[in-house]
């Protein structure tokens, strides 16, 4: 009798411990949703901006066909691009073309002096600005999950219930300067 | 991590908050027994506690919109200053605020920018006209940085407590020390025997003395406190726009401004991103100062190096310093991931010629009274009020007709 109550008593804390780690896991797996979906709508409104962009330049650039040409076909790729990773790479190029774009815009001051472009600039630099910072706090997230889902014992549980690693959002053309970290501290 | 920095925040918090309470009822104890020796101090308690719980229930419930309203800021829409706009929504997501902060203008010439909110759900960021049209992008990027982070770190909720604490303190020392002024003497005549009457002298020394110290002590643990967290809010800035050089550059021309604030105080001056009422940047030890030295703020954001998350920043203030004292909590220095630091945005335009920068401002609070504008293909800029009734109007110096919409 009482080792039956001491086999339910084991069977209900491991029900119990299995409950809460599918709960952490599905709740890590939203915040890497919604982190995502952060990064997703001011890609599209990237999208969106950039026809207006090329319809304004394109009175005033008339030698820099190639580099609207690249921004309209990464423009596309990205567009359709299906996982992360594809996203992340076609949004890079993307990155890369309207980078080239700005230094050519240099050489025409009557361009830069244009109030609908200047207000289009304003848009698109804040756009990739919220892009940046986005994509710090969905890396965060997806590092989270996935440690989660790697370390033991969570690893079984999301082995059972199919929980599968999600994609950094890596952008290849980068900027950002990575100088090796120097500790004045120790 | 940013849950940490708000625990050990409120931890300091709570420690001064006990220090400021003790002065307070000690305070009170003393000018109630002052006045009547026999159990008058806790009268006096009594009277302080309930002086300081009126005040805070009102800055709880209405602080936000006192400071707004004595500082005359307004708020404004997206399309009054797009730009301003985007780089608090920017630090929003950066700062992974759950609600986006209001925005507010204020129309003063003096830069200067301030944070509000008890909770990070419902605050708001305000920044005067001057801020807008001397700083460049990057720049005030770092402002408005700067300010959300005193709204995550829960600075706005301490400081606003912490200052009614204050202010009580102060309040209260000096009724006191007025009505001294205006009855004066006129217990000392009364009956009482030479013995008791000693007595009361010495409580009434002791209660004067302490009504003059108690506001200067409180001021100076409240100072303290202000500039600690200044230097954390510059650690925040840094983070969340991954760009030192804005803020510290921001800083610079905020100091080279020669405009003093005019609707600024002492309570509400540890809001701003720079002392409003004090123009001269101060020595490293001043201790009346409720903001670190600008200098020395810009020379610590200028020393990091390697990355932009807190401990680059804490290696930069070390270095800065020359000591190992800390200003960001321990727990926030164990992240030691790399977060890289970004690239500037903004074109390199000349320095804004005086004339300029005032053009600018009124342009900008012309916006934010709802004016709107045509550009004549003479070059004239015409400014229309809001209340313009005529749906046509000539240029005044070409002549040339405009169709105006409302």
């Amino acid at each position: 009798m009482s080792g039956l109550i001491i086999v339910l008593i084991v069977v209900a804390v491991v029900v119990l411990f299995v409950i809460s780690i599918y709960n952490s896991l599905i709740q890590l797996r939203n915040r890497v949703k919604n982190a995502w979906s952060q990064i997703d709508v001011q890609l599209k409104r990237r999208h969106d901006l950039i026809p207006n962009l090329i319809e304004t330049v394109k009175g005033y650039m008339k030698h820099e066909r190639e580099t609207m040409e690249n921004i309209t076909k990464y423009r596309s790729q990205a567009m359709s691009a299906g996982t992360v990773g594809e996203k992340a790479q076609a949004e890079g190029l993307l990155s890369g073309a309207l980078g080239q774009l700005r230094v050519q815009i240099e050489n025409y001051p009557d361009l830069k002096a244009n109030q609908n472009f200047i207000s289009l600039q304003e848009e698109l630099t804040s756009t990739e600005n919220k892009i940046s910072y986005a994509r710090q706090s969905y890396n965060d997230q997806v590092l989270f999950y996935n440690n989660k889902i790697q370390m033991f014992p969570s690893n079984i549980i999301a082995g059972m219930f199919n929980f599968k690693e999600e994609e950094f959002f890596e952008v290849e053309d980068e900027k950002e300067r990575a100088v090796p970290k120097v500790n004045f501290s120790s | 991590m940013m849950w940490e920095l708000i625990q050990s925040n409120r931890r300091k918090s709570l420690i001064l908050f006990i220090s400021l309470g003790l002065i307070l009822t000690l305070l009170g104890f003393f000018l109630g027994s002052a006045y009547y020796p026999d159990g008058g101090g806790f009268i006096g308690i009594f009277f302080a506690l309930i002086i300081w719980g009126i005040l805070s229930l009102i800055s709880y419930f209405s602080g936000s919109k006192i400071l707004l309203a004595v500082s005359g800021a307004k708020e404004i829409t997206p399309d009054v200053h797009p730009q301003l706009f985007n780089v608090v929504e920017e630090m929003k997501i950066s700062a992974s605020l759950p609600a986006m902060p209001k925005v507010y203008i204020i129309n003063e010439a003096a830069p200067n920018a301030f944070a509000t909110g008890i909770k990070p759900e419902n605050s708001a960021v305000a920044v005067t006209a001057g801020l807008l049209a001397r700083l460049n992008r990057d720049e005030l990027q770092g402002v408005v940085a700067h300010e959300v982070s005193h709204i995550v770190n829960r600075d706005v909720l301490f400081m606003t407590f912490a200052g009614i604490m204050l202010g009580s303190i102060v309040l209260i020392a000096e009724i006191f020390l007025r009505s001294l002024w205006f009855s004066g003497g006129s217990r000392y005549s009364s009956k009482s025997s030479k013995n008791s009457g000693q007595a009361q002298l010495v409580i009434m020394i002791i209660a004067i003395v302490f009504a003059i110290l108690a506001p200067i002590l409180a001021q100076l643990l409240y100072f303290a406190i202000s500039r600690k967290r200044e230097y954390l809010a510059d650690a925040s800035a840094v983070r969340y726009t991954r760009y030192p050089e804005g803020l510290a550059s921001a800083l610079e021309k905020i100091s080279d401004n020669s405009i003093e604030l005019k609707r600024a105080n002492k309570v509400t001056a540890p809001m701003y991103i720079v002392n409003p009422l004090k123009l001269k940047d101060q020595k490293l030890s001043d201790l009346t100062s409720t903001h670190p030295p600008i200098s020395e703020r810009v020379r610590i954001l200028r020393s990091i190096s390697g990355g932009a998350n807190f401990i680059d920043y804490q290696n930069a203030f070390n270095k800065v310093k020359r000591n190992q004292s800390s200003v960001i909590p321990a727990s926030a220095l164990s992240d030691h991931s790399q977060v890289g630091l970004k690239e500037s945005v903004s074109s390199s335009e000349g320095v804004m010629l005086k004339k300029e920068t005032k053009r600018e401002m009124g342009d900008i609070m012309m916006r934010v009274n709802h004016y709107s504008f045509i550009n004549c293909n003479c070059g004239l800029k015409i400014k229309i009020p809001p209340d313009f009734k005529y749906t046509e109007l000539s240029c005044p110096k070409c002549g040339t007709k405009h169709s105006v919409q409302h």
